[in-house]
């Protein structure tokens, strides 16, 4: 850090050090941005990073090339990423030994490194600048632009380019009143999942009567499948923090609370790193910006249940109790944290209001639907061509999404289904590519918009192994309080196990239907009422599917073990032995160089022969 | 030194138990699951002894406390191994094969999801979303990410790496990476 941290004791102490800041994001001078998320991590990114780092000082070339280790870039699928800016060259699965070359031609020489430049599978061409990646030129990046280019750790990086101004706004030109019609005006509608208008919700909370108020930031993150929130934690964690300040303002509260769940380890060391420099400068603390606004934020590490995602849940978890749901009302901005009334807000919903109070509702909602301002972060993954990170207005078609973005599915397969929301989702099918994205039509369709996990599925995706396991996955996390989620999740997964298993009637697919709709009605909290939903979509989507396990014990997309079987085509078979090796139930026998052949009574059917086949000679059916 | 903490969990002697609950008490407050973390993260599980401590200290209930311990996943009543394996059950790594991926990691260590090894050497875990489903299926070995795993490629993962834990301190480094055929005959020990 070059700069040392001075109390900023007023709104124009900002201003000034923004503009001593200038400098810093100057784009002309060369900048590399190492993408250092978990996710790029993975593949190796962090050691790349170090690489760039020490040949840079090694070269004495420290005040010529600017290095940054950034959050999320986005494309993970062509990790590690890097970016050269100017320019905003892509350069993708860069390993170590690429470190010199992109110094040397890209920074310094301003070439391009044709190996490492991204090929449009269907033009064949390579596609150097982000702006030309269909990925990247699709998509409207207005939260996740911060990643590109601020180093997460350096609260500098972020005042530079204007972070923390809306602090000041909210605090020196604006009454708490006009913070929260601000908020409404702009249409913000709560991120994660059930998208409740949050100007509204801090219109309540500030309404209710009491001297201590609570900000909470949910940042639970439970839907598998999800990562917008770390990714927005780990990229620009002073985006959030900003939005959490605001709400304080808005609804008068002092005191805020993370409540990050225990698989984020990466966040909490972002988040904690974040709220120091923030304390530090006086943006959090006593007397904000000199005036009489004091605000602070603790982290609280959840331990481990979904079911603490949901917000009364969370409340008491956050306390360090049993997080079991409650009946609403009283909803938390009446009775929440500690019993005061408190706000919660996801992740992401924080991080959009810094843009809201600093370019104003109008300019914000320019992106987004009549009802539903904004854009919305999705984890584009599964069997898509182009996983990763995308951010899109509010009122894409799915269509948009998978195909432009997302580059349609691996390996040139079918499309089967997309799923959104989680556990608390449903199933989409093909004739419904060209719904447009937001909370009313996704329900309406029999699915929820959800936190922004989209999970796309192909020919060999299985339904029902797919219903079977989210009811798995609510079985074990339902919390057990109300009888028809614990009882009903358990028959309707026995049912699903049946026909999986090749034990089912069709009638079982009509009491599942009604068991399904009991469960749904009965239950107390959220979780309970969407676990049938992925019963439902699918049963209503994909019914042929089920009725082929039922009717014909045959499983289409041949994943169901107790109804497929695997085979060795004696044609394509050469009798190398791999396969008699490598499987663990010891089922396949044969010859050296003569065709194998595979005992089914001793096959688990766990797929490994096929996998190590190189003739392709094994089949399963 | 594991087996010493593990037998019986009742009467052992816990190194640092009193400070290391007066310190999270003094700093958590009344949160149980923060005092709960520090616990775990100091003795790798919730020992039986320590959370009678923490009941007298703070006067909660013990069945209090264990209801906490008990519901959320992340807590363990028994001591997790050595080195700790966690693969993702996430609906993304569902459907890129995880299932297959996790019999293929119990096959080579011996121990199903939620299991310690006998020698306390290795303990297996599931988790809900490691958040890198982009990278489905993902594995966490003692902190290490791995991803776009195949059961073949994680085989080949595990069992160079469950030799060298398995060889005597100091040796490991000097043998360098142990190459397959190594693995297999290490595998029987
Ligand atoms: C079972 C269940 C799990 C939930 N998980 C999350 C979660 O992981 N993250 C989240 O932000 N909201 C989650 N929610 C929604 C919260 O209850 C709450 O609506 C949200 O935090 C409000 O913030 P928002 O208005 O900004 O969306 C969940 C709800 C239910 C019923
Ligand atoms: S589903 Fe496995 S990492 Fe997300």
């Amino acid at each position: 850090m070059t700069v040392t941290p001075k109390r900023l004791r007023a709104p124009e102490d900002l201003t000034v050090l923004r503009q001593s800041l200038v400098d810093r994001t100057d784009d002309r001078k060369p900048r590399i941005a190492v993408c250092g998320d978990t996710g790029c991590a993975v593949c190796g990114s962090l050691g790349l990073a170090s690489s760039f780092k020490e040949i840079i000082e090694r070269r004495g070339l420290k005040d010529r090339v600017g290095l940054k280790v950034t959050g999320c870039l986005g494309f993970c699928e062509q990790g590690p990423v890097v970016l050269v800016f100017p320019g905003e060259i892509f350069y993708r699965k860069v390993g170590p030994g690429d470190v010199e070359e992109i110094i040397d031609r890209t920074v310094l020489g301003g070439e391009l490194v044709e190996r490492l430049l991204y090929r449009d599978p269907i033009t064949g061409q390579k596609l150097p600048r982000c702006s030309d990646l269909p990925f990247y030129k699709n998509q409207t990046r207005v939260l996740l632009e911060g990643n590109w280019r601020i180093d997460p750790n350096d609260i500098y990086d972020y005042i530079a380019r204007g972070g923390y101004s809306a602090v000041a706004k909210a605090l020196y030109e604006m009454t708490p009143e006009d913070v929260i019609s601000e908020v409404k005006e702009a249409r913000l509608r709560g991120r994660g999942g059930a998208g409740f208008p949050t100007g509204l919700k801090w219109e309540i909370c500030r309404k209710t009567k009491g001297d201590t108020k609570y900000v909470v930031c949910n940042a639970d993150e439970g839907d598998p499948g999800a990562f917008m929130d770390r990714s927005l934690l780990e990229g620009n964690p002073h985006s959030v923090l900003e939005g959490m300040i605001i709400a304080g303002i808005g609804i008068g509260a002092r005191h805020g609370v993370i409540y990050v769940r225990a698989e984020y380890p990466t966040a909490v060391v972002k988040i904690r790193n974040a709220i120091e420099q923030a304390s530090e400068l006086g943006l959090l603390g006593e007397n904000i910006l000199g005036s009489d606004f004091s605000f602070d934020v603790t982290i609280s590490k959840g331990a481990g249940a979904f079911v603490c995602g949901e917000e009364t849940a969370l409340l008491l978890s956050a306390e360090g109790k049993v997080g079991e749901p409650r009946q609403k009302p009283p909803f938390p901005a009446e009775k929440g944290y500690k019993g005061k009334p408190t706000v919660i807000n996801n992740v992401e919903t924080f991080a959009n209001v810094p843009l809201i109070i600093k370019n104003g509702a109008a300019e914000y909602r320019r992106v987004g639907t009549e009802k539903s301002g904004g854009t919305k972060i999705f984890c584009l993954v599964g069997k898509v061509n182009n996983t990763g990170l995308v951010e899109v207005p509010l009122g894409i078609t799915l269509r948009e999404i998978i195909f432009g973005i997302g580059g349609g599915i691996k390996n040139g397969k079918r499309f089967k289904a997309v799923q959104t929301g989680g556990p608390s989702g449903g199933c989409l099918p093909e004739q419904m590519l060209d719904l447009k994205v937001d909370f009313e039509e996704l329900s309406r369709a029999g699915s929820i918009m959800g936190s922004g996990g989209m999970i796309v599925m192909d020919e060999d995706t299985c339904v029902v192994d797919i219903a079977r396991y989210f009811l798995q996955f609510l079985k074990s996390e339902s919390c057990g309080k109300c009888f028809s989620c614990r009882e009903g999740i358990n028959r309707m997964l026995e049912i699903v196990e049946g026909i999986a298993a090749g034990e089912g009637s069709p009638e079982d697919l009509d009491l599942l239907e009604e068991l399904a709709c009991a469960v749904k009605d009965a239950s107390m909290c959220g979780l309970g009422q969407t676990s049938a939903n992925p019963v439902l979509s699918t049963l209503r989507y994909f019914r042929d599917e089920y009725l082929a396990h039922v009717e014909l014990k045959k499983c289409p997309a041949a994943v169901c073990r107790a109804l497929i079987r695997f085979q060795i085509d004696e044609n394509l078979c050469t009798g190398c032995g791999i396969c008699r090796k490598e499987c663990p139930a010891e089922a396949i026998e044969g010859e050296r160089r003569k065709p194998h052949t595979i005992d089914p009574n001793r096959c688990m059917k766990c797929g490994v022969c096929m996998e190590v086949c190189k003739f392709g000679a094994i089949t399963k059916s | 030194m594991l087996q010493d903490d593990a037998e019986g969990g009742g009467g052992v002697a816990l190194k640092d138990l009193d400070d290391i609950l007066s310190e999270s008490i003094r700093r958590n407050g009344e949160s149980l699951v923060a005092v709960l973390q520090d616990i775990q993260e100091h003795y790798n599980y919730l020992p039986e002894r320590a959370l009678r401590s923490l009941s007298r200290k703070t006067g909660v209930p013990l069945i209090d406390i264990y209801r906490v311990a008990t519901f959320y996943n992340s807590f363990s009543l028994v001591p997790r191994g050595k080195h700790q394996i966690v693969v993702c059950a996430g609906t993304t790594c569902h459907v890129r094969g995880a299932s297959k991926v996790t019999e293929e990691i119990s096959r080579v260590l011996g121990i199903g999801p939620g299991q310690v090894s006998a020698d306390g050497n290795f303990s297996l875990d599931t988790v809900n979303c490691l958040g890198c489903c982009a990278f489905a299926p993902v594995m966490v070995v003692d902190g290490e990410y791995h991803g776009n795993l195949t059961p073949a490629k994680t085989r080949k993962i595990l069992t160079s790496l469950k030799a060298k834990w398995l060889l005597p301190a100091g040796e490991a480094d000097e043998r360098g990476l142990v190459d397959d055929g190594d693995a297999e005959e290490t595998e029987g020990a």
